[in-house]
């Protein structure tokens, strides 16, 4: 059975749907990411996990327990919840040292003073940060007081550990060797994460299962693979690595994309109601466009580039621009050679 | 080259050198003054006649009450303004907005009006309050009497507040609220959370503003003059002015004025030495991220009993007090009921057209006000482009002159002028509206240098540089250029000063002539000579003067930002 369960939660503010009935599940352990564009509501939900907002529809549970629920107006108040949250600007106290900073909860609970002090200490040594205990954390990079922040949150030995864009104001080096820091801890300590981000790579490479959101509205939730490989809709595969476009107009036997006529590609026809609609949007990521001699959408390279271990086409059907990679050690087209594309692997989509 | 090196002696100098003798003359020598008429007794230079001096029993009375006083205003005002400025920031109350600009009123309303009004209120035997008590409701004694520690205490707290409440609700408004979230859910409590993170984090502010509330306090004049001295209960500032005025000038007085004088700039100085220590250390970096979204907490159940408290302490503080100023302003004879027939608009009418003394009272303090700030705004601007621009050696310590004042209180500034331009020195301003001129420019120097100071700062010097370079000079450069840019910074310097003035007390008090009555003298002697409902109604018509030219200058000023 899921751990935490999200039903049907909304959260309005004023005429703004910022969260519309958002359903999900997470299991014990598992890491759930919400990716997003700016303003799509993934802070707004995590703020109703932890608490710090009301629902305006919906139930959120923890186990066997009802934490939030817009029927029974009952809410856990977060000091109650026993989650670990670690936000965005850090949010560590600078008027108390890097020690004290991740003893506070224990203090708070009251617990007896030699387990504060093991406690402590373990979360102070997962994160690296023992050797600066007695520190201010205003004397610590960006990178030491998100980890102040983490040992913190880990020190209360967390069932579910919320993370609100954790890297996102660390420089980008750091923030490949914190993510993987994460996963350890977790793999170690064996919490649930919800983890919001607007970075797709800090996605994929933490999560079990990724939760696209767009406006409020959940489009997808899958493992990183399915979220890649088959995208719900245009907004996700727009949203998730690199992509391209084309609106074609279809007839039962092919496609005419831009005045230019192609067959179907690899045989691979749209769904029924999109042929009865004529007109579909097909999708590609951009390495899975192969050049063809013969047949294909034919096409005129325009620009290459080489971009070190890929090298970047833009082909031009009529006055459409495709963008295509391939491996530099792909013999290709170069610039005003007449190609064909083919795509093995599209997607159609209703034209938007 | 050498030889032009060497009689160098430009325009940088020539105004370094003006500047220095204006506030030299202005601040330094009233200041010199002072220490030396404490400290030199017969020729010599004498530490134990001070001490005489300081254990006389009236001296160390005024100064315990000082001490008592403004210690008491500071904890109360701390408590009052901390607590709602961390209504206005923190949580769901009502009509934040609103409540935040009615906070912030009393700034405005002079506190010896209001100490008028409390009188009027609350005095043990003709307030109106304790008379309904006793008369209605059969009381048989005063149910508070203002003529207390208590009472002037409860009073300065009401106007003084807004210090605290400003510091702090900025601070709070500035931090970020994911520092009390991550408290929370770590799993401490509301309780815990204020107690343990969010008061320590502002605790720099409340007592940079608790400090501010201490410094006013200390040298404040009007509320002690008039809620003390009927049961006897002097601080500094009044007992200087009662040695002064009963004095006539007697040597023994001004001594003893001399030595209070000396420990008023002590321990202001002590105070504002201690604020900046507190404001250029103790800053925590709280200032909230890219993720800044204010969050409130909840009141539930409480929300409206608190609105209500608060607006029953502004209808208590600000509605009542002026209310009764006005209705007693309009009371054809003091202690009569507030009924239609006991009402009359002919003390209005008196003090403002045919009484000479109210009327001219109103013009000084007019023309004061704008020449002090016309006078100060100019000598400020110049001063500032020296210490800010000009590459001249010992700018340092015009800068220290400058601020000099700033630390120094009314009642000392006035009390050096009056040594200074009595007579002795061969100039007599005794009893002229010059003496109380040169007074209030020495008093709000410091403010007129900061505003500038911090508009100049603003102005590239490349600027300058590019106007000497197409051929202007120093002046055509500083007419031209540096005027226009630094006009903000002038503009804010005269209404920071013309306002003040406008209703000042602490100085004019002790320089006053026959015909040189301010605003605030007048309301002062008048309620002194039992003249209660003039009192009151030229208080009521400083009322109007000040609010409106509040108002009207907010206005102007933050139209002339937008545009
Ligand atoms: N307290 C609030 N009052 C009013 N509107 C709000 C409030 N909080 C959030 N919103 C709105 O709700 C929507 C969702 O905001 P939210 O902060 O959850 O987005 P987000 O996905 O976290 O964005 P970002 O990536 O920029 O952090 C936005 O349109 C935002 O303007
Ligand atoms: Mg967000």
């Amino acid at each position: 059975m899921a751990y935490i369960e999200l039903k049907q939660v909304t959260k309005l503010f004023g005429a703004v749907r910022a969260v519309d009935r958002l359903d999900l599940d997470i299991a014990q352990g598992e890491c759930v990411a919400m990716l997003g564009p700016s303003g799509c509501g993934k802070t707004t939900t995590l703020r109703m996990v932890a608490g710090f907002e009301d629902l305006d529809d919906g139930a959120i549970r923890v186990g066997e327990r009802i934490i939030s629920s817009k029927r029974d107006n009952f809410y856990l108040p977060p000091e109650h919840r026993n989650f670990g949250m670690v936000f965005q600007a850090f949010a560590v106290w600078p008027h108390l040292s890097v020690y004290e900073n991740v003893a506070f909860p224990l203090r708070i609970r009251k617990l007896p003073k030699e387990e504060i002090a093991a406690r402590t200490e373990e979360a102070l040594k997962h994160t690296n940060l023992w050797k600066a205990a007695g520190d201010s954390p205003d004397d610590l990079s960006g990178g030491g007081k998100q980890r102040v922040a983490l040992a913190r949150a880990l020190a209360i030995r967390p069932d579910v550990m919320l993370l609100d864009e954790p890297l996102s104001s660390l420089d980008p080096h750091f923030r490949e060797e914190m993510r993987f820091e994460i996963k350890d801890l977790q793999r170690r300590f064996g919490f649930s994460i919800l983890y919001v981000t607007h970075d797709q790579s800090e996605a994929m490479a933490l999560s079990d299962r990724i939760l696209v959101m767009r406006s409020g509205v959940v489009q997808q939730v899958g493992t990183p693979l399915e979220v890649y490989g088959e995208p719900a809709n245009r907004f996700v595969f727009e949203f998730i690595g690199l992509s391209c476009f084309l609106d074609a107009d279809l007839t039962p036997t092919g496609m005419r994309i831009n005045g230019v006529d192609a067959a179907w590609p690899a045989g691979i026809a749209p769904a029924p109601e999109l042929l009865a609609a004529g007109r579909a949007c097909l999708a590609a990521r951009p390495s899975e466009i192969d050049f063809v001699g013969e047949g294909g959408l034919r096409g005129i390279v325009s620009r290459k580039a080489y971009l070190g271990e890929t090298v970047d086409y833009r082909v031009m059907v009529g006055d459409a621009e495709i963008r295509v990679q391939k491996g530099r050690r792909v013999p290709g087209p170069g610039i005003g050679e007449a190609v064909g594309l083919a795509f093995p692997r599209p997607h159609w989509y209703p034209t938007a | 080259m050498i030889a032009t090196k060497r009689f160098n002696f430009g325009t940088p100098e020539l105004l370094f050198t003006l500047s220095v003798a204006v506030l030299l003359i202005v601040v330094v020598f009233p200041m010199l003054l002072i220490f030396f008429n404490a400290f030199w007794v017969d020729g010599h230079f004498n530490v134990t006649d001070v001490l005489r001096v300081l254990q006389r029993q009236e001296t160390y009375q005024a100064l315990g009450n000082s001490l008592v006083l403004s210690g008491g205003v500071t904890v109360t005002g701390t408590l009052v303004g901390t607590l709602f400025a961390w209504l206005v920031t923190r949580t769901d109350l009502p009509f934040k907005k609103t409540m935040k600009l009615l906070f912030l009123v009393p700034f405005m309303l002079p506190a010896f009006i209001g100490a008028l009004a409390w009188k009027m209120l609350l005095s043990p035997r003709a307030g109106y309050i304790n008379r309904f008590f006793m008369d209605y409701l059969g009381f048989d004694s005063p149910i508070f009497n203002i003529y207390s520690y208590a009472g002037i205490i409860l009073v300065e707290t009401m106007y003084l507040f807004p210090f605290v409440f400003i510091q702090v609700s900025g601070a709070l408004e500035r931090m970020d609220p994911t520092l009390e979230e991550s408290a929370r859910i770590s799993g401490a409590d509301l309780f815990t959370i204020t107690r343990k993170i969010t008061i320590p984090l502002v605790m720099p502010s409340i007592l940079s503003g608790a400090l501010l509330i201490m410094l006013y306090s200390m040298a404040h004049f009007g509320t002690v003059a008039v809620l003390g001295i009927e049961t006897g209960i002097y601080n500094i500032p009044t007992l200087i002015y009662e040695k002064i005025h009963q004095s006539a000038g007697s040597f023994d007085s001004i001594r003893t004025a001399t030595v209070l004088a000396t420990v008023l700039v002590i321990t202001a100085a002590a105070i504002l030495w201690l604020q900046n220590r507190i404001l250029s250390k103790g800053r925590y970096q709280i200032i909230a991220g890219k993720s800044f979204r204010p969050s409130e907490l909840k009141l539930r159940g409480l929300r409206i009993p608190i609105l209500i408290f608060c607006l029953a302490y502004i209808a208590l503080t600000i509605v009542l007090p002026t209310v009764t100023i006005f209705m007693v302003g309009g009371l054809k004879t003091y202690g009569l009921p507030f009924a239609l027939e006991n009402m009359t608009w002919a003390n209005y009418s008196h003090i403002l057209f045919e009484w000479d003394l109210t009327r001219d009272s109103i013009w000084n303090s007019i023309s004061l006000g704008l020449a002090s700030a016309l006078v100060t705004m100019f000598a400020g601007v110049i001063i500032s482009y020296v210490i800010v621009k000009m590459k001249v050696r010992g700018k340092g310590l015009l800068e220290f002159l400058g601020m000099l004042p700033f630390s120094v209180p009314g009642s000392v500034i006035a009390l050096g002028v009056i040594l200074a331009w009595s007579g002795k020195f061969g100039v007599s301003l005794y009893n002229t509206v010059w003496i109380i001129l040169i007074a209030y420019i020495a008093r709000y120097m410091a403010f007129s240098l900061k505003a500038n100071s911090a508009a100049l700062e603003q102005v590239h010097d490349s600027l300058v540089e590019a106007a000497r370079a197409s051929g202007a000079t120093m002046a055509q450069a500083l007419r031209d250029v540096v005027i226009p840019l630094v006009r903000p910074g002038m503009v804010a310097a005269f209404f920071l000063i013309f306002l003040p003035a406008l209703r000042e007390l602490t100085v004019s008090v002790l320089l006053y002539g026959p015909t040189t009555r301010t605003i605030g003298v007048a309301i002062y002697t008048l309620n002194e000579d039992g003249e209660t409902v003039y009192s009151a109604a030229l208080a009521g018509i400083a009322l109007i003067i000040i609010v409106t030219g509040e108002v009207l200058i907010k206005r102007l000023v933050t139209g002339k930002n937008a545009a």
